[in-house]
């Protein structure tokens, strides 16, 4: 681990004014950074403790919705009440992931800032344009089984390995950030983590010493919820495919949907067609081959992931006849 | 006075049957148990010696070539740093199993990526790891590395002595009934201990002491020895916890070597643990396998012919290779046989022996092999096995020892309930999952080692078992106590069994299943020897010594002693009973699996396990070692792989977030039954090694119970559901 200096913040102002600067980092749970700067993955020359500032409560907002604050632990966000009855596919998702004790240090806005698990960021001895821009890209034809599908470059086919944000993608949420100056800006969670490009070492859109302080949910759209992960062992394993879902019935049709997708791009996954194409259909098979074929239109396997093309196919099928009570899938 | 036995004739007197106490065989709690759980038994990291500086390994980052250069001033002048070693002596890979001296030297010359070429030392753990991640290094790469066992550019070695052709399989196979004919491969796997490799150096003038992290002090001794250069008798080495082995601490690794090194130059102790990326890049892999399997068999079932060619692979210039075929030689008849084993010269970390090898994946494809022959002869798997348990050897004519293997299948599958199967696959669901049922035998070469054990019956009616023997968590410490309190009558808490130091007596050390029957063989030995002795002091006759409670005869011990302790040595020979019969454990093994319809997720739902492994010491300890290896089954059968990049043959899952092991959720109950058992050819205490047995074939039994779900057969290693998703039934 490279020394590095410490400040703690009082107040968000100050986080973000000690955070300003090349190198500066926040640390909050410190469950991803901490193994990374063990590993040098990451070298930051000062981190930034903002474990005191005010953000632990999660709030109700005028439109109906919860404001859910950056430093409320994945742990009290998967157990409110309020999460759990309203938007179930959100804590569903945080339960899938990680460990009891993870889930306790891990944060909100420490989960969306996580970083990938492509085996090759993770080995220094490796080139990673994610790591080291410039350095290249091994992980292509390479140890592929963990990588994207969707929108990956030339330059990176690493995934965003969470859970948590996949949910929030398909719960339409908005991501609060807070800059210099007392700047503040709201993205939204389908907008805030990028595709790899040829900047594969920006993760998402937050610039140099912004402060992620809560996450806010639509008012529920009263929709059954899912969340489904595919994984390689029953706990403790990241998403090979996961699919989280929001979808309303009326009158025998499809009146609301919202799919997003984990573990098969460089961001959960979202595509607004597929969304629209379900919408205000009467649910059957027929339907479901026809939205799959849309989302996985563009898909591309790198060889060791190929599979999940046609997993994420017979998983989606799966959620939405689950969503729509056709029943269990054959 | 050492009582010295060589196993040459059965041992038919069975001693420990005929004692009035019987503490040996109950499922006694570990002596060491509250330590452990108090976080008071100290392992190799936690002795805190003072003045304890840190060092930190560092990895060659290209597979194969020579280093240049290595910029140690830039290191050096990090804050903290005290040195930074690349000494010659400095271990390739660690020293094979039994090796008894020092294994492949030389930091500069890289055979594999991981190759640990030098060592940072540092006042504080932080600023050595820090160093080691800044050392730049220059290399001279060679362009002749090969990586893939497979390819045809590899040079492949046949170990002479593992060639069998005998009769003629080719007519076999042509004049069978039934003929199976595949091919299995098996990944490559990481003991994954959960304590990873540590050794503390410390040096009072030629004497040098190192406490570590070692199955076998008897051997480990001599190889630090060689690889310093320097004598065994200058060296003390002390393990008395281990937390974990599973043949990754079996011989001396490359951070010992390079604390001692650093701490006789600096003057200090000199700690160096492994990170767990470093245990997966420097420690022995498991070799993968490529199985050829040929099964010939005639309209009973019964084996006409067997074949079995294995591909493994190891570094240039190692001998060790994984047995594959070591069971496979004596489980089953077929006249006809041919197994040849192949080994591949790569640059790939080093193989060597991880959890019961040969068997731990040799079993599992013979196993799958002999269901997809029940399969197609409609004979049920467990019958088929029974009509092909051989009455002699099939290649030697030698006989059997002890051997309740029928008895083992018949006991698993009415345990099991292997009578509600349908033989037919894809046939039951439940909700979304495919439900299948499938077995497979366990069986496991048996082995008796040397060992040596000091006993001292002490003036006030206690006991003091010593021996350098260690306990990587297997019940070392246990079933000696049982032992020693049987033999001498005294009740296990007035027994204190000492371990893993090498000033002691040279037990057998662990590994190969062998520890506990060898090193409690010497122990036995070691009591006899007391009670000769006491009953010369009493001036009775051996046999009317009766010794129990505490009290020889009607006199309490103290009493009998008159004040002084009597020592009895044991020292314990391998003779011609290895030769005269062909030892071996049994077992059989039932899975239930569901697959799930739509993502081909498979989870284990039930496990039953049957074993013998002669006479059970502890059947505590013994269940959780047969718990551990079918969980090792499990995670054989479905996650565990390493993976290697064949662009430079690096391994690519070097932590325990992407080598999948089972996780709690992953472990259905699981039901192990140990058959009562004596094995006179064995040992004198009749017992045979159980450690290993329990993952010797499991992992066929989840695989054979996918094939009864779903219909598909996965010949590949381990059954990820995208080897199961474009083929499950409708």
């Amino acid at each position: 681990m490279k020394p590095f200096t410490y400040a703690r913040a009082a107040d968000t102002p100050e986080a973000v004014r000690e955070a300003s600067g090349p190198s500066h980092d926040f640390i909050a749970g410190g469950t991803n950074l901490l193994d990374l700067m063990k590993l040098e993955v990451m070298a930051p020359d000062k981190l930034v403790d903002i474990n005191r500032l005010d953000l632990k409560q999660i709030s109700e907002t005028e439109d109906g919705g919860l404001r859910i604050g950056a430093l409320v632990t994945n742990s009290d966000c998967a157990a409110d009440d309020r999460i759990r009855r309203d938007y179930p596919v959100l804590s569903r998702a945080i339960l899938a992931g990680a460990s009891g004790q993870l889930r306790n240090k891990a944060t909100t806005g420490g989960n969306l800032c996580q970083r990938t698990r492509c085996y090759y960021f993770y080995d220094t001895a490796m080139p990673c344009n994610k790591r080291e821009p410039g350095s290249g890209c091994q992980a292509i034809g390479g140890a592929t089984r963990l990588h994207a599908i969707f929108g990956a470059s030339d330059q990176c086919i690493a995934t965003y390995p969470g859970d948590m944000a996949v949910a929030m993608s398909a719960l339409d949420a908005s991501v609060e950030i807070e800059g210099k100056d007392g700047a503040s800006r709201t993205v939204p969670v389908r907008d805030f983590h990028r595709l790899p490009g040829d900047r594969p070492d920006k993760d998402n859109v937050l610039e140099d010493g912004e402060l992620i302080t809560a996450v806010t949910l639509p008012a529920p759209t009263g929709g059954r919820q899912s969340y489904r992960k595919v994984r390689d062992r029953a706990s403790y394993a990241f998403a090979l495919v996961s699919v989280a879902a929001d979808i309303g019935m009326e009158d025998g049709k499809i009146s609301h949907a919202a799919l997003a997708f984990g573990g098969v791009a460089h961001k959960p996954w979202h595509k607004p067609e597929l969304d629209a194409l379900l919408t205000g259909k009467e649910p059957s098979d027929a339907l479901f081959a026809e939205a799959a074929d849309l989302l996985l239109a563009e898909a591309q396997g790198q060889g060791g992931n190929n599979f999940k093309i046609l997993l994420l196919r017979r998983t989606l099928r799966a959620v939405l006849r689950e969503a729509t009570q056709m029943g269990e899938t054959a | 006075m050492t009582r010295h036995l060589v196993m040459d004739e059965p041992a038919t007197k069975r001693v420990l049957d005929e004692l009035p106490q019987s503490l040996t065989g109950k499922p006694m709690d570990r002596p060491d148990g509250p330590e452990k759980v108090t976080g008071t038994a100290t392992y190799a990291h936690e002795w805190n010696l003072p003045g304890t500086v840190h060092g930190v390994l560092v990895r060659a980052t290209v597979p194969k070539g020579k280093v240049t250069a290595i910029d140690k001033d830039a290191v050096m002048k990090l804050p903290g740093v005290l040195g930074v070693f690349n000494d010659e002596r400095f271990l390739r890979n660690p020293a094979q199993g039994t090796a008894n001296e020092a294994p492949i030297q030389g930091p500069d010359e890289i055979a594999y990526l991981g190759q640990p070429i030098a060592l940072v030392v540092a006042e504080t753990f932080e600023q050595a790891r820090h160093g080691a991640h800044r050392l730049q290094m220059r290399y001279d790469v060679a362009a002749d590395g090969v990586f893939d066992p497979e390819a045809t550019n590899v040079p492949h070695e046949r170990p002479e002595d593992d060639q069998l052709d005998q009769g003629d399989l080719d007519a076999a196979m042509k004049q069978a009934v039934s003929v199976v004919d595949q091919v299995y491969r098996t990944p490559g796997h990481n003991s994954a201990a959960m304590e990873p490799h540590c050794s503390i150096a410390s040096w009072e003038g030629d004497k040098l002491t190192l406490r570590g992290s070692y199955q076998m002090l008897n051997y480990n001794i001599n190889e630090l020895a060689d690889s310093l250069k320097i004598d065994a008798e200058d060296i003390r080495m002390l393990s008395p916890f281990v937390g974990g082995g599973f043949g990754s601490k079996l011989g001396i690794s490359a951070e010992a070597v390079a604390a001692a090194i650093a701490s006789r130059e600096l003057g200090k102790p000199v700690v160096v643990a492994l990170s767990r990326q470093q245990v997966f890049e420097t420690v022995m892999r498991r070799s993968e396998s490529r199985q050829h399997i040929r099964l010939a068999a005639d309209a009973d079932g019964k084996l006409i012919g067997l074949g079995h060619d294995s591909l493994v692979s190891n570094l240039p210039g190692e001998d060790f290779y994984e047995p594959v075929m070591q069971a496979t030689h004596f489980i089953y008849t077929g006249e006809n046989r041919r197994m040849n084993m192949e080994v591949a010269r790569v640059n790939r970390i080093c193989a060597g022996s991880v959890r019961a090898p040969g068997e731990a994946i040799g079993m599992v494809a013979l196993e799958n092999a002999m269901d997809e022959l029940a399969d197609i002869s409609g004979i049920d798997p467990v019958e088929l096995r029974k009509r092909n348990i051989p009455e002699m050897h099939p290649e030697t004519g030698q006989g059997y020892s002890s051997r309740p293997f029928a008895e083992a299948l018949d006991e698993g599958a009415r345990r099991f309930g292997w009578d509600k199967r349908n033989a037919k696959p894809a046939q039951t669901r439940d909700g979304e999952w495919w439900i299948g049922m499938g077995m497979a035998s366990a069986a496991r070469v048996n082995m008796l080692k040397e060992a040596k054990a000091r006993v001292t019956l002490n003036a006030d009616g206690t006991a003091t078992v010593e021996t350098d023997m260690s306990d990587p968590g297997t019940g070392t410490y246990a079933i000696l106590t049982q032992i020693a309190a049987d033999m001498l009558g005294l009740p296990g808490d007035k027994v204190e069994t000492v371990l893993g130091d090498s000033d002691l007596p040279k037990g057998s050390g662990s590994g190969g299943s062998f520890g506990a029957s060898s090193s409690g063989s010497a122990v036995f030995l070691a009591c006899q020897d007391i009670r000769t002795q006491l009953a010369q002091k009493m001036g009775m006759d051996e046999d009317d010594l009766k010794l129990d409670g505490g009290k020889a005869g009607d006199m309490a011990l103290a009493d009998a002693l008159a004040g002084d302790a009597i020592v009895g040595n044991g020292h314990i020979e391998p003779g011609e009973t290895s030769k005269d019969k062909r030892q071996a454990t049994y077992g059989s093994y039932f899975a239930e699996v569901g697959v799930n319809a739509v993502t081909g997720e498979t989870r284990v739902r039930r496990l039953t396990a049957v074993f013998g492994a002669g006479r059970i010491l502890n059947e505590k300890t013994a269940t959780s070692q047969c718990y551990g290896g079918c969980i090792w089954g499990i995670g054989m059968a479905l996650h565990e792989e390493l993976l290697f990049d064949t662009r430079d043959g690096h391994l690519v899952n070097h932590d325990l977030a992407e080598y999948h092991v089972p996780v709690n959720l992953d472990v259905p109950q699981i039901d192990v039954h140990l058959l009562e058992e004596r094995d006179d050819w064995a040992s004198p205490i009749q017992a045979k090694g159980i450690g290993e047995l329990g993952l010797c074939g499991a992992a066929a039994a989840v695989t054979n119970a996918i094939y009864n779900a779903t219909g598909v057969r996965v010949r590949e290693y381990p059954v990820t559901l995208d080897k199961l998703l474009d083929q499950l039934p409708e």
